[in-house]
């Protein structure tokens, strides 16, 4: 076995300074060597970092690993790795039990039933370019566009009462905004599970024809009736998991595309190039950068090598979707790459349960944002833009773009 | 090409469908994978192929 540590004690955590849009550039040393590296972590182990696209595939779909501390606990240097899994904490629970609950919730997530929230999308995207082209720039496209989006969009699934929806929607700001102080994100946290246990209160009393009110029926009918706590956590596991990753996505690729004025023509020139263009940013931008934690339960195979029971494993995604076996020239975006197969949604039993939700979002966005405001540019330096280095999920803090007036249509 | 899926493997990511609609689709009720046709014709094979490769539980499996 391999003690390889590349030049790092810790885990890569810094980006390569020369684009802030690629992965550390360990990564490519840990890809080019034999085995898998023992790297320090944060949170005060060392967990084996697995790196080529192969190894993260098969070890992500390794029967013999606990996801109790996932996604990327091993970044957080206070974080808990041995916190009990909270009931109805999907992304942290495994097996039977993991399956039973994920199985519930997937018919509100189906292709069919996404497609069907298409026409919401579309109409919210072009609202709030609507209100957008109604200014005058520079405005801070993170707060006013890519959050506000997904934070409806969710609303819409849980059910949210039009009229609660812009306090539901400050309080998820707060919470997750990069700029919010300890206090308030305490306060804004008290109130997230405030309001979602309200919601899943009414639901559960007069459950509607939304996503809360159908899984409520769903898991009665199937005799697995859930409990108000395991639907609230699982209402914050929606919340969190679809807005915040949606959100960072959408601020994060309109940057990276602005810098590469070729391939934005080309997408505004062919709105129908949006399909494949996202999943392209998807796993250029591999925004849960940090990768995903697992812990050994029995032995699991990575080449010819064991993990023992107990050792701790990183997958790192965004490693593996710079993978040149795969994608060739990997750190160039080729918008009609097609790079459907990429690992920015992770592998295995856990992928993103909302992926068909977050690609049609992201379509939505890129077929139209660009389309109405062909001269979207940045209205700072791109030296003074922001990106959240140390956040679970990687974004950018704010971008402040403008655009010329001529544009308002 | 023979095709074969695995429900109880499923866990419903729904890239069968966007790869390959015409082979696969979601049931409704569990969003589980059904499988529309046993063995795609020769101008679907490739879709199919592809389904089976992005398929994040290796429910689909794929015989030529
Ligand atoms: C660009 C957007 C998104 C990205 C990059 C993303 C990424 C991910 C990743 C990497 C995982 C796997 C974590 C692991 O293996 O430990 C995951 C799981 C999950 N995501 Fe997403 N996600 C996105 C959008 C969404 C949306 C819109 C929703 C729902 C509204 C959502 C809900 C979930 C849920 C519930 C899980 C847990 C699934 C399970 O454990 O079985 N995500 N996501
Ligand atoms: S891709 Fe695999 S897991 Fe997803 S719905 Fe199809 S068969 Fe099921």
């Amino acid at each position: 076995m391999s003690e390889t540590t590349i030049g790092v004690t810790s885990f890569p955590t810094t980006r390569d300074s020369s684009c802030p849009f690629d992965p550390p550039a360990e990564y490519a040393e840990l890809r080019a060597q034999e085995g898998t590296a023992s790297l320090a972590c944060p949170v005060g182990v060392n967990a084996r970092v697995v790196s080529r696209y192969a190894d993260v595939r098969a070890v992500l779909s390794d029967p013999n690993l606990s996801s109790h501390a996932a996604p990327s606990t091993h970044v957080v240097a206070d974080g808990q790795l041995d916190r009990p899994v909270a009931p109805g904490s999907l992304l942290h629970m495994d097996g039977p039990d993991h399956a039973r609950l994920r199985r519930l919730l997937t018919p509100e997530f189906t292709v069919k039933r996404i497609q069907a929230m298409r026409p919401y999308i579309q109409g919210l995207v072009d609202d709030h370019v609507d209100a957008l082209l109604a200014r005058t720039g520079p405005v801070d496209l993170v707060q006013d566009f890519a959050l506000p989006i997904p934070s409806l969009v969710i609303c819409e699934l849980l059910g949210v009462d039009y009229g609660d929806r812009d306090r539901f929607q400050e309080q998820t700001a707060v919470l997750i905004g990069t700029n919010s102080d300890p206090e308030a994100l305490q306060r804004a946290n008290a109130e997230v599970v405030g309001f979602m246990t309200q919601l899943v209160l009414a639901k559960m009393a007069a459950p509607g024809d939304d996503l809360l009110g159908r899984l409520i029926v769903r898991a009665r009918e199937n005799g697995q009736e859930l409990s108000v706590e395991e639907l609230v956590t699982l209402g914050i596991t929606l919340l969190i998991a679809g807005h915040e990753t949606t959100a960072n996505m959408i601020g994060l690729s309109t940057l990276a595309l602005l810098r590469q004025p070729d391939q934005l023509a080309a997408l505004r020139a062919d709105p129908g190039l949006a399909g494949t263009a996202v999943d392209e940013m998807l796993r250029y931008l591999s925004i849960v950068h940090f990768g995903v934690l697992r812990q050994a339960t029995g032995g699991v195979t990575i080449g010819d090598e064991t993990i023992k029971a107990g050792e701790w494993l990183v997958a790192a995604l965004s490693a593996g979707n710079r993978d040149e076996s795969v994608f060739p020239d990997p750190d160039r975006i080729d918008l009609r790459r097609g790079a459907t197969a990429h690992l920015a949604f992770g592998y295995g039993i856990h992928q993103c349960l909302g992926q068909q939700l977050a690609r049609v979002e992201l379509q939505e966005v890129f077929a139209r944002l660009h389309q109405r405001i062909p001269t979207l540019r940045l209205a700072v330096p791109f030296e003074e833009v922001e990106f959240k280095d140390h956040a679970l999920v990687y974004g950018v803090r704010a971008l402040p773009v403008t655009w010329d007036v001529e544009d308002d249509r | 090409m023979k095709v074969r899926v695995d429900v109880d493997a499923c866990v419903g990511a729904g890239q069968c469908v966007l790869a390959a609609p015409d082979v696969f689709d979601q049931r409704d009720e569990d969003g589980m994978v059904v499988l529309l046709v046993e063995d795609p014709p020769a101008e679907l094979e490739a879709a199919t192929e592809h389904a089976a490769l992005l398929c994040p539980a290796l429910a689909i499996v794929v015989e030529k």
